[in-house]
């Protein structure tokens, strides 16, 4: 199990190796409470993830302090977020079973579902845009490809057009990302 | 800065900190003198942002996936869950099963219970009080009434039987003339012959004259040509309803040859499981005892005592005397030998009860049935 201050180094350096360990280390805890709490290994699984990325957001947004162990504030969240799940489903029978201590964290879900909302968004519209669209706005703005790479990938005749092409996708995706609801 | 394409890729080049020098002065200057432009290097701002978190989303969920993926989580989710009681967890498995077998179970028990009769009015725990005569009984009967023969002398010339007969009952007198009443399951399915008894001993072939299996009514009449008349019934029939706590008594043949007299009170207008033929009655009564007279302290018999509850201590029934009124008025004329008519002049009023009993006894007797 990787010390809490070696997980918040390696959030910050991007170390695969500890994200791992991490993952490793708490899941079963939380699968534990979402077993036996009306929820199924693919539930876990779901809301492991979410409490992860919501450690990351905090991380890397440099606000997490090391007040609590970070294995109550994952559990924490994990709870907070299938509660809010279950409510959802109206399988929530007002009683939960715990197996940690836990602390209020409502701020962190609160701001992790916004951002969820506009992930959500975000995926819609991807999916909207269609292909080639979705693959050069993904290569250019996320995976921080060069206009030349681009060019070359999809076989534009000069960067200039697949500048033009970039330019078209984009509007279309801001058009389709705003509109949604 | 003429197209919009321009601008935009513009806008994204001063978002993104790539302009330098002339160029970046000279945004500088077109942004101070265009004031719409600042929503849209905001909204740009905004637009990257979220598409840059999508991306390391995205980016972290793979991860995430594939670490998951080398989890073993089937036998996790086997350590985790937090295991039922077996009975529980039988039961979630096999509840199917476990429901078919218990419906089974409930038919076939329901099936017995209703081949065995126990649906039927004389049901579990009711017992009829004709008895089946035992052996030991039986000898108990030969040696007594040989005693008795002996000792008393009995008219000569005279068969007596000394079998004890298939079923033995009480009844007692309905007229001078021999009419008798007891229950109709003392005399049984079948029958060869039926004699009574009186206190002395003395033996009478009956006949059935008439049987009333709905009310448990049987009314048999002396035949024999020894038979010489009984005198002036002392009781009559009480047909209006006993008060609750009334004393009564009866008098019958549970046990040898002798009248066995018991006393108790009225319990209830209604008899076994609420039946309204019958009262129920608190008195110790015996095998034998059926078709016994149940009197009030007044002398008036009120009904015909007919069983008993075995579950329930000190639960015994009668038939309500107003049965026995309906009961003759269905004999048909033909089978009587002349009209009968209940005796309605009681003469043991005022009597007690050991006068009473001396008196009733002999209008008492025991049914045998051959």
């Amino acid at each position: 199990m990787p010390t809490d201050s070696e997980v918040i180094l390696g959030i910050l350096n991007n170390s695969e190796t500890v994200l791992k360990r991490l993952y490793l280390a708490y899941f079963p805890m939380v699968l534990q409470l979402i077993i036996n709490n009306n929820g199924n290994q693919d539930d876990a699984k779901d809301i492991y993830q979410e409490a992860i990325i919501v450690l990351y957001n905090k991380v890397k947004g440099g606000e997490f302090e090391l007040s609590s162990k970070l294995k109550t504030f994952i559990y924490s969240v994990c709870r907070r977020l299938w509660l809010k799940r279950l409510s959802q489903m109206n399988r929530y029978g007002g009683d939960i079973r715990d197996f940690q201590e836990h602390l209020p964290v409502e701020e962190d879900v609160e701001l992790h579902s916004d951002r969820d909302i506009q992930f959500g968004k975000m995926e819609g519209a991807l999916q909207l845009l269609g292909e080639p669209c979705k693959t050069i706005i993904e290569d250019f703005y996320i995976n921080n490809r060069s206009m030349q790479e681009i060019c070359e990938k999809f076989g534009y005749t000069n960067a200039d057009n697949a500048k033009t092409q970039k330019y078209k996708c984009l509007q279309r995706l801001k058009k389709l990302f705003f509109q949604q609801k | 800065m003429s197209t919009n394409q321009q601008l935009t890729e513009a806008i994204e080049r001063y978002v993104n900190g790539e302009m330098s020098g002339d160029e970046l002065a000279r945004f500088e200057q077109y942004r101070k003198e265009n004031a719409e432009i600042d929503p849209k290097i905001s909204e740009q701002k905004r637009f990257n942002s979220v598409l840059k978190q999508y991306g390391e989303r995205k980016e972290l969920e793979d991860k995430l996936n594939a670490i998951h993926s080398e989890i073993d989580v089937h036998t996790l989710v086997e350590e985790m869950t937090v295991h039922p009681a077996w009975i529980i967890q039988l039961w979630r498995n096999h509840h199917s099963k476990i429901s078919v077998a218990a419906s089974v179970a409930i038919f076939a028990v329901l099936t017995t219970m209703f081949f065995t009769g126990y649906f039927s009015k004389n049901n579990h725990g009711y017992e009829d009080l004709s008895a089946r005569i035992a052996k030991v009984q039986a000898d108990q009967s030969k040696l007594r009434q040989t005693v008795s023969a002996a000792i008393k002398g009995s008219k000569p010339g005279r068969p007596h039987l000394t079998n004890p007969g298939n079923y033995k009952g009480t009844g007692f007198a309905l007229s001078s003339d021999g009419y008798i009443v007891t229950n109709n399951h003392v005399l049984g399915a079948r029958f060869d012959s039926l004699y009574v008894q009186d206190a002395d001993g003395n033996q009478y072939r009956a006949k059935l004259v008439y049987a009333e299996p709905q009310y448990d009514i049987a009314i048999l009449k002396i035949t024999d040509s020894d038979f010489e008349g009984l005198g002036t019934l002392p009781y009559n029939f009480k047909r209006t309803k006993p008060d609750l706590g009334e004393d009564v008594y009866t008098l019958g043949y549970p046990e040898g040859d002798s009248p066995v007299m018991d006393r108790g009170y009225v319990s209830s207008q209604n008899g076994n499981k609420g039946d309204s033929l019958q009262y129920r009655v608190s008195i110790p009564v015996n095998p034998g005892n059926s078709g016994s007279p149940l009197i009030n302290s007044k002398g008036n018999v009120i009904g015909i005592v007919t069983g008993k509850q075995t579950d329930t201590e000190g639960a015994s029934y009668a038939i309500k005397a107003g049965y026995l009124y309906k009961a003759i008025q269905n004999v048909p004329l033909d089978s009587l030998g002349g009209k009968l008519t209940l005796n309605n002049k009681n003469t043991l009023v005022g009597m007690n009860r050991v006068q009473q009993i001396n008196k009733m006894q002999n209008y008492v007797f025991m049914v045998k049935v051959y």
